[in-house]
């Protein structure tokens, strides 16, 4: 750079009125960052101009009520719930969604033929009563005629035939289409495979207000399953309105206790009080909003600064200090759902026997719920957790032996099958990444070092990948969950049978096989199930390890959680928030 | 100039072909897919799912249908969020993390460049220690433990401010957000202008202006801030399509429903067309900006021509 060079510059910026920076860069910058500034500062029309905390809405109408009508306890001004819930949902079409985060949102938009009352056993709700005929082979569910949709008009027989059809309907393409077959509804297989019209599924609104179902097989427990969201009614007129476009805030018509108000993709999802609900005038909570915070830690901190009434779930690195700081926020609810490690049993050294029941004994489960996981869960030894309604639940004698018993005769067998210290059993256990998960395969892997001398290696696959590896079989032993679609014991044993989906470790048994299928025609399937559980606690194709527990931090202000419900439906209209 | 921006143009099309060729690519070669549930759906019901989204058809149609649709502005539904399109997903996110992006930018280079001529004009002295050790510990400080440490202490301990939320992008609400995304890029454009400026400050042209007697703080800001500033802004250029395009770890923490997350969020998901949305958005930006940062050089040094 020249002297001279230098001089022109000087002058022209001699010329300029001074920028922050003092040069023409700053300047540049300047304009280029107000112009973003101006482009982002306009706020995109879907806002509802939410202009306080979340937790203190001000847009929010004061509460209806003063004192709540039957305890007589005073009542927030607001009534504004917010809810931590873990992530975003797939989809608010309830027959798209597929996961709990998207359950918790859709019941409360949404009501199907029955709800889950607050001990987990099924409630009348959309259908006042229901009847079988036809030895359990049609079913008639009797709807209450007050049922309005949020548009006003009526919801009928007919809405619940449009929603059932939509479930299994190839061009709807829901997750759940099986969950209607599973429910043995006619020609739900035919249709989902193609080979029939949605219009032939085994569904009719006999009336208005009288909807009938004719089953393939007696389902006996099929009001239960009416709980889920896949069976509830669908509103047609928005559907063909707006097309795939109708979960939208202001295009949604629902039928349930609120209406979609809201929706911020990573921030909140806000649901409004929906006046032409039946049961409106029991609502207390006004408007409930959804946070889909990924993060446990953020959302417990969240929940510390005041901002949330209820965390999805809690940190397990932080229960033991939580239990000690905020006893009486931590609620622990039994789950239906079961924690376990999974055999396959077509690869060596897991189609012994022998080395599948040394594996299963030697895990000490005291241990697990006490120091682990610390979240109240119970050590399982069986399938079906004790919770599932109606279930005859037993457990396998070794349940009952001491653990230093379970270890000596896990020992015996492994020595049996030909491994001892110079032939030590080796293999790998596979989890996906998680920082649960993983403290969990640390212990249990240093539990068969220890006691059985085997040379375990522990690995984790990221969650797809790890998914796509168990599918395709390729693991010995791997993390296995299982949490019940619907309260009722064949939701958790049907996992096993031969033709199951999900039983990728590949073990069969065809009188096992057989159980479940008489189960699904019998009055009372129990006798099947305790005989299906039998076979397991002998042939060992899954471990056990516990039936797990909801944790949640609840704030003392909200009162009505179900912490009783072990199929952990929270509904917000059953709750309510009183004043500090 | 003009002609520059013509090839530039020219350039940016084989690029982000290029970009999405290999994405796309990547992203199918990972294991699994959108669909691969915990629970694993019967397979007529998958046929019907992967038939909707058009994942039954050969991977090379796949590749067509798409590229066919992104040249018509439509980066096809998300996978993931089944009720959204991905161009809808982009447009309800990316204005968020701008916002905080340009106000993070705006102290990234009044606070960066300002510390960094300080400690540059004070070297070896108080002054440039405090800054150089402050930033130091800025560039090592990830904002992984910046932004939870922020929300603990601002939102948990004092109260002052919310610990998460957007409500509009409302001041309390964007201010943590901004800190956590800002800290680290100051502390770097310090670091990186304090040297300049000092290799710019033994220059013969500043002995020079020195020898004819101007006013030192003429000198700083009038000769030598323009020469130093020119590797700056070759940070900056990259850097401010990394900060308008948020984080992840915003997002998470923050809950402020950025476009940070659609990033990670959009390859644990598998949801393809996402992640191929965001990618080509980055693209697109930083394409942009370092043709603009080219044409600042010109502004910055004289002798720089196209």
């Amino acid at each position: 750079m020249t002297a001279t060079n230098l001089q022109i510059t000087t002058g022209i910026i001699r010329q300029t009125t001074t920028p922050p920076l003092g040069s023409k860069t700053g300047a540049a910058w300047a304009v280029l960052l107000s112009l973003f500034l101006i482009a982002c500062s306009d706020d995109y029309p879907e806002d509802d101009g939410g202009r306080a905390p979340a937790g203190a809405d001000v847009n929010a109408p004061k509460s209806r009520l003063l004192e709540h009508p039957e305890t007589g306890e005073r009542l927030a001004e607001r009534q504004v719930l917010v809810r931590g819930n873990a992530s975003e949902p797939a989809s608010l079409d309830p027959q798209l969604v597929q996961d709990s985060v998207g359950g918790a949102i859709v019941v409360d938009l949404f009501e199907g033929l029955t709800r889950s009352g607050p001990r987990g056993d099924t409630e009348p709700a959309m259908a006042t009563s229901w009847a079988s005929s036809n030895n359990n082979l049609t079913w008639t569910f009797q709807l209450r005629e007050d049922g309005r949709w949020s548009d006003g008009s009526r919801v009928t027989a007919q809405d619940f035939v449009y929603g059932w059809r939509r479930a299994v309907d190839p061009e709807v393409g829901s997750n759940y289409a099986y969950y209607i077959e599973s429910a043995g509804v006619a020609n739900a297989g035919e249709i989902i495979a193609g080979e029939k019209t949605p219009d032939t599924l085994g569904v009719r609104a006999v009336d208005d207000f009288t909807f009938e179902v004719t089953l393939d097989e007696p389902i006996t427990y099929l009001p239960d399953m009416t709980v889920h969201y896949t069976m509830f009614p669908a509103p047609r007129q928005a559907i063909e309105a707006h097309g795939e476009d109708w979960t939208r805030p202001g295009k949604m018509v629902s039928n349930g206790a609120y209406t979609l108000n809201a929706w911020h993709i990573g921030e909140k999802l806000v649901a409004a009080r929906n006046p032409r609900y039946w049961g409106d005038d029991s609502t207390i909570i006004d408007r409930v909003v959804y946070l889909p915070i990924e993060s446990s830690s953020a959302e417990l901190q969240r929940y510390a600064s005041g901002e949330l009434h209820m965390t999805s779930t809690v940190p397990v690195s932080q229960m033991a200090r939580l239990k000690k700081e905020r006893p009486k926020e931590l609620v622990m609810v039994p789950s239906m759902a079961t924690y376990m490690y999974a055999f396959n049993v077509n690869r060596p050294p897991f189609d012994d026997v022998r080395v599948r029941r040394a594996l299963t004994y030697a895990i000490d489960r005291n241990i697990i719920v006490s120091y682990i996981t610390r979240g109240n869960q119970m050590p399982a030894f069986t399938l079906t957790p004790p919770y599932v309604s109606g279930f005859d639940f037993r457990q396998p004698e070794y349940a009952t032996w001491s653990q230093t018993r379970r270890d000596e005769e896990a020992r015996e067998a492994l020595e049996e099958a030909g491994y001892n210290e110079d032939n030590p059993l080796e293999f790998e256990l596979l989890y996906n990444t998680d920082e649960s998960h993983k403290a969990l395969a640390i212990v249990v892997s240093q539990m068969w070092k220890e006691k059985l001398g085997a040379k375990v290696t522990i690995s984790n696959l990221e969650w797809k990948t790890f998914l796509s590896e168990k599918q395709a079989g390729n693991y010995g032993i791997a993390r296995f969950g299982w949490k019940g679609d619907y309260n009722e014991a064949s939701t958790f044993l049907t996992l096993l049978t031969s033709d199951s989906g999900n039983n990728d470790g590949g073990w069969s048994n065809e009188t096992y096989d057989q159980l479940l299928l008489d189960a699904r025609s019998s009055d009372d399937p129990n006798p099947y199930y305790v005989r299906a559980e039998e076979i397991l606690w002998q042939a060992f194709p899954v471990v056990p390890v516990y039936f797990n527990t909801t944790v949640a931090l609840v704030s003392p202000s909200l009162k009505g959680y179900p912490e009783k419900n072990p199929r952990n439906i929270v509904y917000s209209k059953d709750m309510y928030i009183t004043a500090d | 100039m003009f002609s520059f921006i013509i090839r530039r143009l020219a350039v940016a099309v084989p690029t982000i072909l290029a970009l999405i060729t290999v994405s796309f690519v990547l992203m199918h070669a990972a294991p699994g897919g959108p669909f691969t549930n915990e629970r694993n759906v019967p397979e007529a019901v998958m046929e019907n799912i992967e038939a909707k989204y058009n994942l039954d058809k050969p991977l090379w149609q796949q590749y067509l249908i798409y590229v066919g649709n992104v040249a018509q502005g439509d980066l096809g539904p998300s996978f993931r969020y089944k009720d959204f399109t991905v161009n809808e997903l982009i447009e309800s996110s990316f204005p968020r993390s701008a916002y905080i992006g340009a106000w993070s930018f705006l102290f990234v280079v009044v606070f960066g460049v300002g510390l960094g001529v300080v400690a540059a004009l004070k070297q070896n002295r108080w002054p440039d220690y405090t800054v150089m050790t402050a930033a130091m510990t800025g560039v090592v400080f990830p904002n992984f433990v910046m932004a939870p440490l922020l929300v603990l202490l601002f939102a948990v301990t004092l109260r002052w401010l919310p610990a998460g939320g957007w409500e509009g992008g409302q001041v309390e609400y964007i201010v943590l957000p901004i800190i956590a995304m800002a800290t680290s890029y100051i502390a770097q454009v310090a670091r990186i202008t304090r040297s300049s400026m000092i290799e710019t400050l033994r220059s013969p042209f500043i002995r020079t202006a020195r020898a004819k007697g101007i006013p030192r703080h003429k000198i700083v800001l009038r000769h030598a801030l323009k020469p130093a500033l020119i590797p700056v802004v070759s940070y900056l250029g990259p850097a401010f399509v990394g900060i308008i395009t948020g984080s992840v770890i915003i997002d998470q923490v923050f809950s402020t429903g950025g476009i940070g997350q659609h990033f990670v969020n959009g390859a644990i998901n598998r949801d393809y067309s996402l992640i191929l949305g965001v990618t080509i958005l980055v693209g697109v930006l930083t394409i942009v900006f370092n043709a603009a940062v080219d044409i600042l050089y010109t502004w910055l040094d004289p002798r720089v021509r196209y």
